[in-house]
């Protein structure tokens, strides 16, 4: 962090602070530049850059068996829907059919991963304003769900269980009884969390009115997912353009229109549940069959652009491949959602307080390997 | 056995005095021999209690997190605290480059005097008290107000900006609530007609305030407990602190021993918060009775003095260890709306209606 002695002290008198790249509330390497007049802020510039990993220009060197393995490093906590969506961008383009079973247990898995990556939300929005114990409630659930995450796919993060054609290892013989476990703990612990922080008076006055995003605004800063749908935008791909068998199940599309943290804060609890829904259709029902299609050894795509979007934990993922008809990408571009809700944060965090900004930066649930890539 | 009853620990002191007495004789090194035990004394004492309450806290949080808390070092981990001492008393007490060194290093030995300081006039047992000041009750408002000092101190000297933020808010807030706090104390200063510690609590002889005082005594209690959490920065009132904002906001450049200062400090005030809120509402080393009740109020009668007042005190600082693992942080303007829009009217209105009830005599 290099500061000039210009940057101090600005000439209207603003208090020039950095949040991060250090900083308990960033999750990650995040660098606010705060400008501020007393404790109202004026100002805030996003500086990234911090992990860039170049993911994008390193997946054009790998086959495409292996750079999906890559996008398990970005958005950590959606780690399966990411791959999911680079499975799928190969599978239509190679117009492949996925077996029933694959499609069943990708979903399951899917919204398992959602349900983990809104607890870690849950747990740490409550630390970042303040309350530790609704970290603890919600990691003893995240950790049954990592805990059937490790036995399937060997892995507690960074994940990798979806390939192009299926998915790689087919689930354990106790994975429907595990799965209802988790969920069955899950469902009697969910009025704990409403009772330790949503029905908690300090809780709310914390998030209601701060970082009012309007429809128009979370349509202009190309916002999705559950931060988006706080704002009154239908905007699920999971409805909109159903992939992967997701047509066929019953579930609701979670929208607020009351556009402030306190909306989005509903819309992830409420999603928990719906993804619980989604989970429960479909445990009892796990086809039989193969796990994976046939596809060739080397995987080549036919020549042109492919395209494929996935609704993960924190909004659209669009994954974008460019061919030409070689073994791998001639060019892969990631739309990551995390990068879209990070550039409406310097817009709805003016003149609202620092303690806000954590606030907002809490409810609109960053992760910044995601940002950075 | 009336003997044993009516035990004060007055007796033991004037013992300790007049054997000093016949080997130093009388004179300036007297006093100051004596100043010098009771310090060591008290200075011991508080520590091991810091350490007590550090264990408490994290068994607290623990019981609250569904965790176990510390187990490993010394039986049921009793000596966690102590190795973490240990590990603070051997780390570097690093100033900053750009730091006022004198200040910054001035800061916490300021906060630990008159966290120390507040402790004097409390009564920990009938008769056991280390300075009996017939006002007990403003001394103590006065020197824990003492305490912003210490914090702007430690955020303007650090030249931290998280730093200089936190001291700002402390200013705000500790300030304000200070209202709230005196209000309250003058609440029972009213009912008893004495600013003395010790006379405050005789006069609970025949049933604690909370009791006889009916409702304004609740509510007088009540808001203490909030103002006085806001007053030693704990949360949901940790804003001078509040990691997830500030990185730790007045003590963010503090390390080793300056930081364990600190953190002695937070318990002191603490115990002195929780101890005054025992002697003033809860009847400090006075046994709990109930009227008519004669074989039960003598059982009472049998705890010794100590344990009442310690029972007491550690009651309430588990009531306020529970709302710091309960409840997220408040915004700065809420906490000030808090104070000055809730909590101060109520306190002012408090004060008349117990002033009416001491004029009217209702409380008798």
């Amino acid at each position: 962090m290099i500061l000039g002695e210009e940057d101090y002290i600005t000439e209207e008198g603003e208090f020039v602070v950095n949040m991060g790249p250090q900083h308990p509330s960033t999750h990650g390497v995040l660098r606010l530049k705060v400008w501020l007049d007393g404790e109202t802020i004026k100002k805030v510039e996003p500086h990234l850059g911090y992990i860039h990993r170049s993911i994008e220009k390193m997946s054009e060197s790998l086959s495409y068996r292996q750079y999906g393995y890559l996008t398990s490093r970005m958005d950590y906590l959606s780690a399966h829907i990411n791959n999911l969506a680079c499975a799928l961008v190969v599978e239509k383009a190679l117009q492949v059919e996925v077996p029933a079973r694959a499609q069943a247990i990708r979903i399951i898995i899917g919204e398992l991963t959602r349900i983990g990556s809104h607890l870690l939300w849950f747990a740490s929005a409550g630390l970042d304003l303040g309350g530790v114990t609704p970290f603890f409630y919600a990691f003893r659930e995240r950790e049954a769900i990592n805990s059937i995450m490790d036995e399937n796919c060997g892995a507690r993060l960074t994940q990798n269980f979806m390939v192009p054609g299926g998915i790689v290892y087919d689930v354990r013989p106790d994975f429907q009884s595990r799965v209802k476990e988790v969920l069955k703990q899950f469902k009697d612990n969910f009025h704990e969390y409403n009772e330790i922080l949503t029905g908690n008076v300090i809780f709310q006055n914390r998030l209601k009115d701060v970082g009012i995003l309007t429809k128009e605004d979370a349509i202009a800063f190309g916002c999705t997912g559950p931060t988006a749908r706080a704002s009154g935008l239908s905007c699920d791909i999971r409805k909109m353009y159903p992939y992967d068998g997701y047509e066929k199940l019953q579930f609701d599309e979670v929208i607020s229109t009351g556009c402030d943290s306190w909306a989005r804060y509903e819309v992830r609890m409420a999603e928990m549940l719906q993804s619980v829904r989604i989970i429960e259709q479909l445990i009892d029902n796990i086809p039989e069959g193969d796990i994976v299609a046939k596809t060739k050894n080397v995987i080549k795509l036919p020549k042109g652009e492919f395209y494929q979007r996935v609704e993960t934990a924190r909004g659209e993922l669009g994954v974008y491949i460019v061919s030409d008809g070689g073994a791998s990408p001639y060019r892969c571009k990631y739309r990551s959602p995390n990068f879209a809700n990070l550039s409406a944060i310097p817009h709805i965090a003016r003149g609202y307080k620092i303690g806000d900004l954590i606030a907002i930066m809490a409810t609109i649930d960053l992760i910044i390997p995601d940002i950075d890539r | 056995m009336n003997i044993l009853l009516s035990y004060s620990f007055s007796s033991l002191a004037a013992y300790f005095h007049n054997w000093l007495q016949s080997i130093i004789g009388n004179g300036i090194l007297l006093t100051i021999t004596e100043l010098v035990i009771v310090g060591v004394v008290l200075l011991v004492f508080l520590i091991l209690l810091a350490f007590f309450l550090g264990y408490m806290e994290r068994k607290v949080a623990a019981f609250m997190e569904i965790r176990l808390g510390p187990n490993r070092v010394g039986p049921k981990g009793t000596l966690q605290i102590v190795a973490d001492t240990v590990k603070l008393l051997f780390k570097e007490g690093f100033t900053p480059d750009a730091a006022d060194k004198f200040l910054f290093n001035l800061a916490p030995g300021i906060i630990i005097t008159t966290a120390l300081l507040a402790v004097a006039p409390i009564a920990f047992a009938r008769g056991f008290q280390i300075w009996d000041i017939n006002i007990g009750v403003l001394y103590i408002s006065s020197i824990s107000s003492m305490a912003v000092i210490g914090i702007l101190m430690a955020g303007w000297s650090s030249s931290n900006k998280y730093s200089l933020i936190g001291a700002m808010r402390c200013g705000a807030q500790i300030v304000s609530y200070e209202l709230s706090i005196g209000l309250s104390l003058v609440s029972i200063v009213v009912l008893t007609g004495s600013l003395s510690l010790n006379d405050i609590v005789e006069s609970q002889a025949n049933g604690w305030w909370i009791f006889k005082g009916h409702i304004p005594v609740m509510i007088a209690f009540v808001v203490f407990v909030i103002a006085s959490t806001a007053e030693i920065n704990r949360a949901p009132f940790d804003l001078v602190e509040a990691d997830q904002e500030l990185t730790g906001g007045f003590n963010t450049e503090y390390a080793g021993m300056k930081f364990a200062m600190f953190l002695m400090a937070e318990y002191i005030n603490l115990f002195v918060v929780s101890a005054v809120a025992a002697t003033i509402f809860l009847g400090g080393w006075m046994p709990f009775h109930i009227g008519g009740l004669t074989g039960f109020n003598h059982v009472m009668d049998y705890i010794p003095s100590s344990v009442w007042f310690f029972g007491k005190t550690l009651f309430i600082i588990f009531i306020i260890m529970q709302f710091r693992w309960t409840f997220p942080r408040l915004r700065i303007d809420q906490l000030l709306n808090l104070e000055w829009k809730y909590l101060l009217p109520i306190s002012m209105v408090n004060v008349l209606l117990v002033t009416l009830m001491a004029i009217m005599g209702w409380h008798l």
